[in-house]
């Protein structure tokens, strides 16, 4: 052994401890969520050899470092020099290119994952989604249009998400399908999903996107040939726009699948950063300038086409977007084209907020 | 003259005060103006003292209060002299009839003194962003809103990464004005008004960004992206000018740095025979001077978008919102560098000393700097693998990012390779210096899974990202910017600190950050969302979550030992030694505090820095008493 003793003592450390870090820490330390897409499984297995190559890299310098502090350091009365080594090229370039392969071979082994990751594949099913300041939407294009706030997707059926927002940067993601693509007003963005586990996730908004990013979730089903039958039947055979009544149309507006008023304004009294709509027809509101308004259809109106303009006295005067006038125009045109009747949505919402007493 | 006198009359408190008469004549210029043409308000508006002010005032106003700011604390009498002709000399020491602690309230050219207010006003700055922190950890603690708003919680941790960032800056600032004309064997820096210039600006931009808090906050992070900033309160437009305002800090300094290396170094002192810590400087002032420009433009974009309607990043009238992702991080990702190659040359400075040895690689040392600096600006691209740029680029970014490993290992294996069979000691600099070298580990093994596009999907915007940015953070610079405090602490006091507290510190520190560190990866893999003011119960977060709190807590609270350290030691602690580490560098063969001028007679240098263990050699030679000619 001799002079190569510290050597094969650190090597043999490091394996030791490599397996010790492997197993006893970070493998109990990083645990990924349940894997429920087919996405998950080529992803899992770079994490793995991520999870290998820390082990292993944290030992190596730690053990090395811990070593020399304990074996070699300086003793009580020893105010000499250590020895005059400068460096050594051979070993330079011995840490400087076997990195490199490594860095290459990861590159590479990323590389035809990502690969697999975004190409397409026979018989996808399309879904728009819809993020906004706080909701997301989903719309089936193959199921006349089906519109939902929750996501519902067949077992083992390969989608292709659609992704694209009404205001600012969002970013979907569903930790158990463990990819993510953000939402960009102005472009349509895609992401590839095979769910391959039956059971209920949550999308959660990855970029900042606001006052309420926390909570914007929405819920994800994944169902059953059967069950996902069911219920795409049961949705496409919901009432046309121009069947319901108003009030039932105002209730549609406000909730996730409509225009998500109901991530800001509640129908139960209580108010976090908006006004409630219990009882707010008729009632007299303070505003911030001092004056007081009734709530009628008028002052309805123009709070929807105009947020800024009246603001109730106690709150944010910045919150709420200010193209709701645009995206209902829309909303309407797009029904004057399918169904062939005018519909005004804020007539719809009028109508459903005087049955909230 | 009175204590409270001098403090009064100081250039800190004129230049509030020019300040705010300047923001005041500003809005009310604006607004005058307005108030003419008949216009009424637009933007976000702000009702101050009754009227509702428009926010283009508002900005116009910012921009008059920084110049306020700068001419009322005296910055720029100089150059106004020059310009109607007066000659005006360099002005060394206190003014007259003023005692020497006076020069560190006011303007003063001296690079020590900038240095040194550069410093402090870096820990105080340090102590504000880490208090942001801890108010929002407590909220984090548990599921559920306990004290903050969602407006509170998001506007205390957006201010939380700016005010670290310039932090962080003016650490940068304090190390290389204190540091690199003592080591090149300069007597100043080679501007001295325009570093001045660069310290006092960073003042009124701190204060900018602070008050954006009071003026409705933001909610947009310290990215800052578009279209979220463009529909947020008027916060963000303070924080975007005072952002903006401190880009001319820090390229006027890089500036500096780079020309006073290049053209002031003792006789004899090659590129390759400069003590390491100024090839750092050099290469961050480098990123520094091309880099800031961009980010620079990026948030100018964004404030004439909010203020004038100019239209760059909203969709709806056309503009492109990734655009202001690339604009910002082009800059961003290199500033990373910015901070952490100083905070790596202190690492590479300090390990010789205390293990006796040679710096292992000195020039792959000094060449992996200049690496580590260009790569940084291949890399960009990595911060935006989900946010919707074309596939190709996905797969070339992946590939320039993976390749920042290589030169930061070999930063790693040389250091590793000077520790071995060195004769260590446990100094509280050596301490930090280890504790750096472990953190920044952390922060460098939690990379690379960043950077393999398919990992990252998962991880991107998740907890992870904030453990792998903190570790690089905390191991890239503040644990090397606390080893440097401790190590030349005695060189800008004359006294030596309580080693005792100096220990406590770490053994508070180090363990608290392991845990904070690998708890914020451990809530990232299980899918943790970054930026999040709320948490739903039944995840299994919560117990990590406690410990991060508890962590977060410790660290502060060590930070304070540190503090308080220094402030008692300046006071009561005995001299310290001409050199107590038994350095080789220059600055240690002098007297501490080292005098007005550096050298009383300039030194050329005769070896290499870092040849411990060699008899007979020392670095400098100072040269013999000019012979009366």
């Amino acid at each position: 052994m001799g002079k190569y003793k510290h050597f094969i003592i650190v090597a043999v450390l490091v394996v030791l401890t490599t397996l010790g870090l492997k197993f006893l820490v970070f493998g109990p330390m990083f645990q990924l969520p349940v894997q429920a897409s087919e996405q998950g499984v080529s992803i899992d297995t770079m994490f793995e050899g991520h999870f290998w190559m820390i082990s292993f890299l944290f030992a190596l310098i730690m053990v090395l470092v811990f070593y020399s502090a304990v074996v070699f350091r300086r003793k009580p009365g020893d105010e000499t020099d250590g020895p005059h080594v400068h460096g050594n090229t051979a070993l330079e370039i011995i840490w400087t290119v076997v990195p490199v392969f490594a860095v290459v071979g990861f590159g590479i082994w990323g590389g035809v994952t990502l690969k697999q990751l975004l190409s397409p594949v026979p018989d996808e099913m399309t879904i728009k989604v819809t993020g906004r300041q706080w909701a997301w939407s989903f719309q089936y294009p193959e199921y006349e249009d089906i519109n939902s706030a929750e996501l519902v997707l067949l077992k083992d059926q390969p989608v292709v998400l659609e992704l694209s927002s009404s205001d600012v940067l969002h970013s979907f993601w569903v930790p158990e399908f463990r990819v993510k693509q953000d939402a960009v007003p102005g472009r349509t963005t895609t992401l590839r999903i095979t769910p391959t586990m039956a059971g209920e996730y949550k999308v959660r908004c990855a970029e900042i996107c606001g006052f309420d990013h926390a909570n914007m979730l929405a819920p994800v089903r994944v169902l059953e040939q059967a069950e996902f039958t069911a219920w795409a039947d049961e949705r496409m055979n919901a009432p046309k726009f121009g069947e319901m009544t108003p009030e039932e149309r105002g209730a549609l507006w406000y909730s996730n699948e409509g225009f998500a008023c109901e991530g800001c304004h509640t129908i139960d009294g209580t108010a976090a950063t908006a006004p409630s709509w219990l009882s707010v027809y008729g009632r007299s509101e303070q505003l911030t300038d001092g004056t007081t308004v009734t709530v009628d259809d008028a002052y309805i109106r123009q709070s929807i086409l105009d947020p800024q303009s009246q603001i109730v006295a106690g709150f944010e005067a910045v919150q709420m977007p200010a193209d709701f006038g645009d995206q209902f125009s829309a909303k309407q045109a797009e029904i004057a084209a399918t169904e062939g009747v005018e519909i005004d949505i804020i007539n719809d919402i009028i109508a459903y907020m005087q049955t909230l007493k | 003259m009175g204590k409270l006198r001098i403090i009064l009359t100081s250039a800190y408190v004129r230049g509030l005060i020019g300040q705010l008469v300047g923001t005041l004549l500003g809005i009310g210029f604006l607004e005058a103006i307005r108030g003419a043409m008949g216009l009424s308000p637009t933007g976000a508006t702000f009702n101050l003292f009754g009227t509702e002010v428009a926010e283009s005032s508002f900005v116009f106003g910012a921009i008059i209060g920084v110049i306020g700011f700068l001419s009322a604390a005296g910055v720029l009498t100089d150059w106004f002299k020059w310009m109607i002709g007066l000659k005006t000399p360099l002005n060394h020491g206190a003014p007259a009839g003023k005692p020497e602690w006076s020069r560190y309230l006011n303007v003063d050219v001296n690079h020590k003194v900038i240095g040194i207010q550069y410093g402090i006003t870096s820990i105080l700055v340090l102590l504000v962003g880490g208090i942001f922190a801890i108010i929002f950890r407590i909220e984090l603690a548990q599921p559920g809103m306990q004290w903050l708003t969602n407006d509170q919680y998001n506007t205390l941790f957006s201010a939380h990464g700016i005010v670290m960032i310039a932090s962080i800056l003016l650490g940068v600032g304090a190390m290389t004005n204190y540091l690199v004309p003592l080591m090149i064997g300069a007597s100043d820096m080679a501007f001295p008004r325009l570093n001045a210039f660069s310290y006092w600006v960073g003042v009124p931009s701190v204060v900018l960004i602070l008050a954006g808090m009071a003026v409705g906050g933001w909610d947009t992070g310290w990215v800052g992206y578009a279209p979220l900033s463009l529909r947020a309160p008027l916060g963000v437009q303070l924080f975007l000018l005072g952002f903006w305002i401190n880009g001319f800090s820090s390229i006027a300094s890089a500036i500096n740095v780079i020309v006073t290396t290049a053209t002031m170094r003792a006789k004899g002192m090659t590129w390759f025979r400069m003590p390491i810590f100024v090839w750092a400087a050099v290469a961050a002032s480098l990123i520094q001077f091309t880099a800031t420009q961009t980010v620079g433009v990026a948030l100018m974009m964004s404030i004439a978008e909010r203020a004038i309607g100019l239209n760059f990043f909203s969709p709806v009238g056309g503009g492109n919102p990734i655009l202001y992702q690339h604009l910002f991080w082009f800059y961003s990702h290199p500033v990373v560098y910015v901070f952490v190659l100083p905070g790596l040359g202190v690492i590479s400075e300090l390990l010789p000393v205390f293990t006796r040895k040679p710096l292992f690689g000195y020039k792959w040392i000094a060449l992996s700097s200049l690496g580590i600096a260009l790569v940084g600006f291949l890399v960009w691209a990595h911060h935006m693998f989900t946010a919707g740029m074309a596939d190709s680029l996905r797969y070339l970014f992946m590939f320039t990012t993976m390749f920042v490993a290589i030169p930061t290992g070999v930063k790693f294996f040389s250091w590793v390779a000077t520790l071995w069979e060195g004769k260590m000691s446990f100094e509280t600099p050596m301490l930090f210096t280890l504790g750096a070298i472990s953190v920044f580990l952390i922060g460098g093994i939690s990379g690379p899974i960043l950077g393999t596009v398919p990992t990252d999907l998962h991880l991107h915007d998740s907890y992870w990202v904030v453990g792998h940015f903190h570790a690089t953070m905390f191991g890239g610079f503040i644990f090397p910017f606390f080893a440097a405090l401790y190590y030349w602490y005695p060189k800008i006091t004359g006294r030596m600190y309580k080693e005792s507290l100096g220990r406590l510190h770490f053994w508070l520190m180090v363990p608290g950050f392991w845990v904070m560190s690998f708890g914020q990866m451990s809530l990232g893999i299980a899918g943790m969302r970054r930026r999040i003011a709320d948490y739903e119960a039944g995840l299994g977060f919560e117990a990590t979550h406690i410990l991060v709190t508890m962590a977060a807590l410790v660290i502060g609270w060590s930070v304070l030992i540190m503090v308080y350290n220094f402030i008692s030691s300046a006071r009561t602690q005995e001299k310290a030694a001409t050199n107590p580490w038994r350095s080789r560098s220059p600055e240690w063969q002098i007297p501490s505090p080292a005098p007005e001028f550096n050298y009383d007679v300039p030194f050329e240098v005769v070896g290499d820095p870092y040849d411990y263990g060699l008899d007979e050699s020392t670095y400098i030679q100072m040269a013999p008493a000019p012979a009366g000619d």
